[in-house]
C-alpha cells in the first residue's frame, strides 16, 4: 500500500535565513522528504497569498515548519491562519521558539529604534527627520509598508504550538530527527507527544568534554577577551561566563568547540521557567564559595559588578518568554 | 488606455522581502517604479548597552546567508576598538575562514538561485525553473558536485567556529581557536577540490551560457552606467578580507581611495519615506534621485563592482579569468547588471586559490592566535570594513569605559545597492513593457535584473528552488484589479 504524501508548509517571520540554509544543510536527504512530502507553502519557493491560504481547509496542511519571531501584525495574522489550517505546527529556530536575538529590540521602544536608524547614525543625512510613513503618496501614487510594531515575541506567544526545535541555527542532528518523525507520520501516522522540544533534557554542560572542578567556585569573573581560555578545562571554572549550566543540550556544545563559551541559543532547561534567572543563580551559587565566609557583601558585589550586561548575556535568545519580557513605557 | 498600477511582490504586504511598484502612464509605458523594503529589526538599538566582545555573535544574525561577513567584520571593529593588533597568524586564519565562506555563499547562489534562469532557461515552466530543473539539465553527477563542494565550504567554517550556521570564532585580537595539522590537510584537500569545481562553474558559463544568453547579457535594459565600490590591497588588487576602499567612476577613473576609518567623507545616506532601507550615495557628489550618471552619487557594490573597482587578482588563475572577462566586453568599467554572475564566478576560482595558499602556508597551524588588548577605562571607537559576497560592509562602534556599546551604525552590502537595484529594475521594465502589455517573460526579465545582485533581504536570497515569485496587480486609474499575472 502506498502511503499518502504528507502536505507540508515552510513558513518564515521575523527571521534572518539561517534556518532555512539549515534545512538545506539536509544535503542528499532532501530528496527523502521530498519522496514523502508536497511542499504546498514555502514562500522563498512559491507564491503566496493571504487568499491562497484560506483556500486550505482546516487542518488540511499535515505539517507547519516555521521559523522566525512575531514581530508585526501580519505576522501574527499569518501565524493564526497556520494554526488553524495545521494539523502539526512547529517552531523552528530560536526565533521561533523563544524570540532570539532580535527579540532583544524588546529592551528598545519604537521611537528610540526609528531615531537611531533614520537620524542618529552619523551616516545619515536627514535633516527633516523624514522615516518611513504606513501610507505615503509618492506623485499621486499610493505607497504602503507594514507596520513596525518595535517588539517581538514568540510563536507560542500568539498560538498554540505541537513541537519546538531550538538552536540558532537548529544542529544537524536535530533537523534530522525531525525529518524521521515526519516520516512516521506519513508512514503510520505517529506522532511524538504534544510539547516535545527536539534537543538534550539534560544541560549543554552534559555534553561539553571539559574537565570540570569537583567543587565549582569563581573568585573571578573575566571577559572572553581578558583571558587565554584553557580548551581543555570548563569555561565557568576560568571564570569566564558560559551560559552551558543555564541551557538545553542537543547542540553538541559545538561553541565550545571552538573555544567560545555557549551563549544560550538552545534556550532553557525543561524545568526552568526562566532562563537567565536559571544561570543568574547558577553563577551566584558558585561566586566566592570557597572564601565565602571572608568575603565582605562589598568585595561579593565587585565580583558580581564585573558582569556589566546582565540583559544581553543571560537573556540573548530568550528575552521575549523572559518572566520580564519587555520595556514599557508609562502611558501618557 | 487609463493609468495601470502594477505590484510584483514576492508575498503581498509582508515584511522581509522586496516589493516592487510598477506605475505605467497613460499608454501603457512606464511612468516610474519603487522598489521597496518593508523591513526593518532595529539591530542599531537594540546592540546599544551589549558588550562590545558580543557583537560578532550579535551582528551575525542580520543575515543567516553571510553570517561570516558580519561577524569577521564586527571582529575587526573589535581590534579598532580595543586598540589592539592581531596576531599574522590570526589574520591569515580569518582569511582562510572568509575564502571558504566566500566558496560557499557564491555556490549557493549561482547554482540554487541564479541558474535556474540560464541553465533551464527564461522561457521555461516556472515549475520547472528550479534548482531540480536545473539537475535534470545537468544531471545528477554535477549536481552532486555541487552539493559537495558547497557542503565543503561549510565544513571549513565548522571546523574554525563550531558550527556551519553562525560560527563563532572572532575575537578582538585574535581568533578563539586554531589549526592543527590534521584539520589543515583536510582543508588543504577540500581547497584543490574547489579549485577544479570553480574552474568547472567558469567554463559551464562561457562555453555554454554565454554563447546563448550574449544578447540579454549585451541588452540596454541590464546596463547602468555607476561608480563602483571595493576593497583592494596595496597594488590595486582585490582583497575580500582587508584593504583601502576605492571608488572608480563611470569613466574608468580613479575617484577615491580611502581607509574605512574615513567613511563618513565619503559616504551618506538618504531616508525615503516609501522604504525601511535607507539609499546611500558618495557624498561629495551629493543626492541626484535615482539616476545613474557620473553626475550622480549612485555607486555599485558586489562581485562586478569589485572587479570593475580593482586591477586583477592576486592569485594567477583567477587573474587570467579577469582578463579574459575584460576582453569579452571589450571595456571598463562593465556596465552590463547581468556580467555580476561571470564575476562572481571568477571569484569563487579567486576564493579556491586564495585557500590553498593559506593552507600550504607555513604559519597556519601557528599557536599565536591572540594579542590580548591592555585595559584602559576610558571610550573607545572602532570601524571594521569587509567585502561581504554581496559587497562592501562597515561596522563602526563606540564603547563607554566599560566596553559596552554606547553607539553602531551599520552600513550593509545590500544596503549600499539598493539605489541601483530600483533603477535597474525601473530600466528593464522600461525596456520591456510596452503599450501596457505584460506578460510572464516580462516579469521574469525583470526579475533577473534584481537577481543579479543577490540581494539579502529578498526571497530570491533564501530560495531553495530559486525561483522567485512574483504577481503582477494591473489596476485602472481608478485602482481597480483589471488584470492578475502570476508567474507561477
Amino acid at each position: 500500500m502506498k502511503n499518502k504524501k504528507l502536505k507540508i508548509a515552510i513558513y518564515w517571520f521575523g527571521s534572518c535565513g539561517g534556518c532555512e540554509v539549515a534545512l538545506v544543510e539536509l544535503n542528499e536527504k532532501i530528496l527523502e522528504l521530498a519522496e514523502i512530502a508536497d511542499i504546498v507553502l514555502w514562500p522563498v519557493a512559491l507564491d503566496f497569498k493571504y487568499e491562497d491560504l484560506e483556500k486550505f481547509k482546516a487542518q488540511e496542511i499535515d505539517i507547519s515548519l516555521i521559523n522566525g519571531c512575531i514581530a508585526n501584525f501580519e505576522n501574527e495574522q499569518i501565524a493564526k491562519m497556520l494554526r488553524e489550517k495545521s494539523k502539526v505546527l512547529i517552531a523552528y529556530g530560536s526565533c521561533a521558539c523563544f524570540g532570539g536575538i532580535p527579540g532583544l529590540v524588546n529592551l528598545a521602544t519604537k521611537e528610540e529604534v526609528y531615531k537611531i536608524a533614520y537620524s542618529e547614525t552619523p551616516s545619515t543625512i536627514n535633516p527633516k527627520f523624514t522615516t518611513p510613513q504606513q501610507s505615503y503618496k509618492a506623485d499621486a501614487h499610493e505607497l504602503e509598508l507594514p507596520e513596525f510594531y518595535g517588539y517581538s515575541r514568540a510563536l507560542h506567544q500568539v498560538v498554540e504550538v505541537d513541537y519546538f526545535v531550538p538552536g540558532c541555527a537548529p544542529p544537524i542532528e536535530s533537523t534530522e530527527k525531525l525529518l524521521e518523525i515526519a516520516k512516521e507520520f506519513a508512514a503510520k501516522g505517529a506522532l511524538p507527544p504534544k510539547g516535545t522540544v527536539i534537543g538534550s533534557e539534560k544541560s549543554v554542560c552534559d555534553e561539553c568534554e571539559r574537565e570540570k572542578a569537583e567543587k565549582k567556585s569563581i573568585s573571578k569573573i573575566y571577559r572572553i577577551y581578558e583571558k587565554e581560555a584553557d580548551p581543555k578545562k570548563c569555561l565557568l571554572d576560568q571564570g569566564i561566563i558560559c551560559m552551558g549550566p543555564a541551557t538545553r543540550g542537543g547542540c553538541k556544545a559545538r561553541c565550545l568547540n571552538a573555544n567560545q563559551p555557549c551563549i544560550g541559543c538552545m534556550g532553557a532547561l525543561p524545568e526552568a521557567l526562566d532562563q537567565g534567572a536559571k544561570m543568574l543563580s547558577a553563577l551566584a551559587s558558585i561566586i566566592g564559595i570557597e572564601e565565602e565566609k571572608a568575603l565582605s557583601e562589598e568585595d561579593l558585589k565587585k565580583i558580581i559588578d564585573k558582569v556589566a550586561d546582565p540583559a544581553g548575556s543571560f537573556y540573548k535568545f530568550s528575552l521575549p518568554v523572559g518572566i520580564i519580557s519587555r520595556k514599557h513605557t508609562e502611558k501618557k | 488606455m487609463a493609468k495601470q498600477r502594477i505590484t510584483i511582490s514576492p508575498i503581498t504586504r509582508l515584511e522581509g522581502h522586496g516589493r516592487i511598484e510598477l506605475f505605467l502612464d497613460s499608454k501603457g509605458s512606464l511612468e516610474n517604479a519603487y522598489f521597496q523594503v518593508p523591513e526593518l529589526r532595529g539591530f542599531e538599538r537594540f546592540c546599544v548597552g551589549r558588550l562590545a566582545e558580543d557583537m560578532p555573535v550579535l551582528t551575525s544574525r542580520i543575515c543567516g546567508v553571510c553570517p561570516e561577513s558580519h561577524h569577521l567584520c564586527s571582529t575587526k571593529a573589535l581590534d579598532k576598538l580595543f586598540k589592539v593588533e592581531p596576531t599574522r597568524v590570526a589574520k591569515k586564519l580569518r582569511e582562510l575562514f572568509y575564502s571558504a565562506y566566500y566558496i560557499y555563499d557564491h555556490i549557493l547562489h549561482f547554482y540554487i538561485l541564479a541558474s535556474p534562469d540560464f541553465v533551464v532557461g527564461l522561457d521555461a515552466k516556472p515549475e520547472e525553473r528550479n534548482i531540480l530543473g536545473v539537475i535534470k539539465k545537468v544531471g545528477l553527477e554535477v549536481a552532486k558536485e555541487v552539493i559537495k563542494h558547497r557542503a565543503y565550504g561549510q565544513r571549513v567554517l565548522e571546523i574554525l567556529g563550531g558550527k556551519t550556521i553562525h560560527p563563532t570564532f572572532g575575537l578582538p585580537g585574535g581568533v578563539s581557536k586554531g589549526l592543527n595539522e590534521e584539520e589543515r590537510a583536510e582543508i588543504e584537500k577540500i581547497a584543490s577540490s574547489c579549485i577544479e569545481f570553480a574552474k568547472f562553474s567558469i567554463a559551464l558559463w562561457k562555453d555554454k551560457l554565454l554563447p546563448a544568453y550574449k544578447e540579454l547579457i549585451l541588452n540596454d535594459g541590464y546596463k547602468l552606467e555607476t561608480y563602483y565600490m571595493g576593497l583592494v590591497d596595496e597594488s590595486n588588487k582585490i582583497n575580500f578580507y582587508d584593504g583601502k576602499i576605492r571608488v572608480v567612476s563611470p569613466d574608468n577613473k580613479e575617484y577615491a581611495k580611502f581607509e574605512v576609518d574615513n567613511y563618513l567623507e565619503h559616504i551618506a545616506e538618504r531616508v525615503e519615506p516609501w522604504s525601511y532601507c535607507k539609499f546611500p550615495y558618495l557624498k561629495k557628489l551629493g543626492w541626484k534621485g535615482l539616476e545613474a550618471s557620473k553626475d550622480s552619487g549612485i555607486y555599485r557594490v558586489g562581485p562586478l563592482a569589485r572587479v570593475n573597482a580593482s586591477e586583477g587578482f592576486a592569485t594567477k588563475l583567477a587573474n587570467e579569468e579577469y582578463k579574459k572577462f575584460y576582453e569579452f566586453f571589450n571595456c571598463k568599467p562593465v556596465h552590463n547588471t547581468l556580467a555580476y554572475h561571470w564575476a562572481r564566478l571568477i571569484e569563487i576560482l579567486y576564493a579556491a586559490e586564495r585557500l590553498l595558499e593559506l593552507t600550504q602556508d607555513k604559519e597556519i597551524t601557528g599557536k599565536e592566535i591572540r594579542t590580548y588588548p591592555k585595559s584602559e577605562e576610558k571610550e573607545s571607537e572602532g570601524i571594521g570594513v569587509i567585502e561581504a559576497a554581496r559587497g562592501t560592509l562597515i561596522h563602526h562602534y563606540v564603547a563607554d569605559e566599560n566596553k559596552l556599546i554606547k553607539k553602531v551604525n551599520l552600513i550593509v552590502a545590500t544596503t549600499h545597492n539598493h539605489a541601483p537595484i530600483s533603477i535597474s529594475i525601473k530600466e528593464a521594465a522600461k525596456s520591456l513593457i510596452k503599450e501596457g502589455k505584460v506578460d510572464k517573460g516580462i516579469l521574469n526579465k525583470i526579475e533577473v535584473a534584481f537577481r543579479a545582485y543577490d540581494p539579502c533581504f529578498a526571497c530570491a536570497t533564501h530560495a531553495l528552488p530559486g525561483h522567485l515569485p512574483l504577481v503582477v496587480n494591473v489596476y485602472n486609474a481608478n485602482k481597480k484589479l483589471i488584470r492578475k499575472i502570476a508567474n507561477f
